[in-house]
């Protein structure tokens, strides 16, 4: 037992170290274009804005489990989890199939030490690192705007990242099987019914008996999730959301970095 | 101080043994066979070539050997290492010159080579050092800030080698390092390839240039839709397969169509191509005056020595030019 340990333990820190050097490449390539990032601040406090000024005098509260939420404050995390999910497969699709097929820059990096499994990982983590600056300009806005009740908000932070990590692993794996940019028609068809029906702008009382339909969607998971401890109505079933958005990480995970060694190592 | 013991046998091991050996290689896409059993040896300090035509199966041999495809069957051993399971500390130890440069767009010449050799595991002083030394050694010195995209290509040719130079390979592959150059930029790439040699590193190249084996390669196989079908120095290879001297002759259209037998009383090979035709002659001069004497009207003629090109064509029966 100890000697397998000792056998596997070396190589976990190598492997971990060597996918961040495709983090590295990323710092490297932003640096100069630093703005493409600053301009993601803007996208939170223009979406809260509108549904501050908007919605918020428009209708009224809304009932969540039993209490009277004001609206601007049921929907802001919702936009919040959906925004981490759109970040999320926007880097993991376009930028990926991009350095994928056109740059052929996994090619390269396979030409060194660095395996598939690194490939995959080191990208899904610079989507997270990414990920991780919008949501806390996001939470920024939040607080700033007034729109949270409780302390827990701070957890959205590793919550985002949950979703983000959740949506990267699987559009990476999604992209894989991509033939071409055409192909890409196929992605809003998916993300924009989950961000109208994660009960994002509605409880998810109000679908009646539809509801375990919104239960699949991933996005509903995150949206509960961020909601939850934005409202502070924290509870025991949000570990469920939490095992949800996991397993749908390690299967994105494991089909990505499966599919780039079958892709790349022919 | 356990590291200097266990690399130290390795070491000795590797000093005799071939840097790769493959025996029976054989490469399966679908239904089509790109490699049917090729066995070969690469001795280290060695330059060692593919000569073969577009499609013979060159590229999926050198990707075999770059540890990024496994063989459909037959075994290699790399380093003494088998690519199937170690592929990784294969892979750190050799530098990979793909046919097309797949440089990253993204970033600056040197900014390519640094992050190349993070990709490596060295320091970033280690690369900046080396960065410096090999952009400097390529010719690049100069073009240090600037993007890959407006260079010529002969200079991404440059950088794509000072690239894989980062991690000092003691084996260099390289997939048609001069195709679509021109004259000038090929011969600054094989005086930085001859000069690696002389530093020890082992080279392994595909070609289809002859003059290109004839200069780089101390040993080399001529490939042919997926087989080795000679293998030798190219002196060695020239010598056993084409004669001294080869004559060509251009003839009129008209006559063209006869010219074979006519000239088999002269007892000579001969290769009728579109555009002209060969004698292999030990001694071209007296077969040109051979040919007049049979009364045959030449439009032009040349007397050469032989090159890998007459081997190729004696081997396959094709030019390698088609």
């Amino acid at each position: 037992m100890s000697t397998g340990l000792l056998r596997i333990a070396p190589h976990i820190p190598l492997r971990v170290r060597r996918s961040t050097r495709l983090v590295e490449r990323s710092i490297m390539v932003y640096r100069r274009t630093w703005m493409i990032i600053v301009s993601g601040f803007f996208e939170p406090l223009f979406y809260l804005l509108s549904i501050r000024i908007g919605f918020g005098a428009l209708i009224g509260d809304v009932e969540v489990d039993g209490t009277l939420v004001d609206y601007a404050q049921f929907v802001a995390p919702a936009l919040m989890a959906s925004a981490a999910m759109n970040g999320a497969v926007y880097d993991s699709t376009m930028n990926i199939f991009h350095k994928l097929r056109n740059a052929k820059l996994y090619d390269t990096v396979l030409s060194t030490p660095l395996g598939p499994t690194e490939v995959a990982l080191g990208e899904i983590a610079w989507a997270l690192i990414r990920g991780l600056i919008y949501s806390t300009a996001f939470l920024v806005c939040l607080v700033a705007l007034g729109m949270t009740s409780s302390w827990w908000v701070v957890l959205t932070i590793p919550a985002c990242a949950l979703i983000g990590l959740a949506f990267s692993s699987f559009g990476m794996a999604i992209t894989t099987y991509m033939r071409g940019w055409n192909d890409f028609e196929f992605i809003p068809a998916a993300t924009l019914p989950m961000f109208l029906f994660s009960a994002t702008f509605y409880p998810l009382s109000s679908y009646g008996s539809y509801a375990w339909v919104v239960e699949l969607s991933p996005l509903y998971h995150g949206v509960a999730l961020i909601r939850a401890l934005s409202l502070g109505e924290v509870e025991w079933s949000m570990v469920g959301h939490v095992v949800v958005l996991g397993v749908v990480s390690v299967i994105g995970m494991r089909i990505a970095s499966r599919r780039l060694a079958t892709l790349l190592m022919t | 101080m356990p590291e200097t013991v266990l690399t130290q046998p390795a070491e000795t091991a590797t000093a005799t043994a071939p840097v790769v050996a493959a025996v029976d290689i054989r490469k399966q896409f679908g239904a089509f066979e790109a490699v049917r059993g090729v066995s070969f040896e690469v001795r280290r300090g060695e330059c060692f070539g593919f000569l073969g035509p577009n499609g013979a199966g060159k590229s999926s041999l050198m990707r075999m050997v770059s540890s990024v495809s496994p063989a459909t069957s037959g075994t290699m051993s790399i380093f003494g290492l088998d690519p199937r399971t170690s592929g990784s500390q294969i892979r750190a130890r050799m530098g990979v010159v793909p046919q097309t440069d797949n440089l990253d767009q993204e970033l600056t010449v040197e900014e390519n080579l640094l992050i190349y050799g993070r990709y490596f595991d060295l320091s970033r002083a280690e690369c900046r050092r080396r960065a410096k030394d090999l952009l400097d050694f390529v010719q690049l010195g100069d073009r240090a800030q600037s993007r890959v995209e407006p260079l010529s290509g002969g200079m991404k040719r440059r950088l794509t080698i000072a690239r894989s130079l980062m991690s000092k390979p003691e084996l260099l592959l390289l997939d048609e390092p001069t195709t679509g150059l021109d004259p000038q930029a090929r011969h600054v790439l094989w005086d930085r390839l001859y000069r690696l040699k002389e530093q020890g590193v082992t080279l392994v190249l595909t070609t289809h240039y002859m003059d290109e084996a004839e200069q780089l390669c101390d040993r080399l196989v001529v490939v042919d839709r997926g087989q080795i079908v000679a293998e030798g120095s190219p002196a060695q290879l020239i010598r056993e397969h084409a004669t001294r001297e080869v004559l060509e002759i251009r003839v009129a259209a008209s006559v063209v169509a006869g010219i074979e037998s006519a000239l088999s009383s002269l007892g000579l090979r001969t290769e009728v191509l579109p555009d002209r035709v060969l004698l292999y002659s030990n001694n071209g001069e007296q077969t040109l005056k051979d040919v007049h004497e049979l009364g045959i009207t030449t439009l032009s003629s040349l007397v050469r020595r032989s090159s890998l090109e007459d081997v190729f064509l004696r081997l396959t029966g094709r030019t390698l030019n088609d």
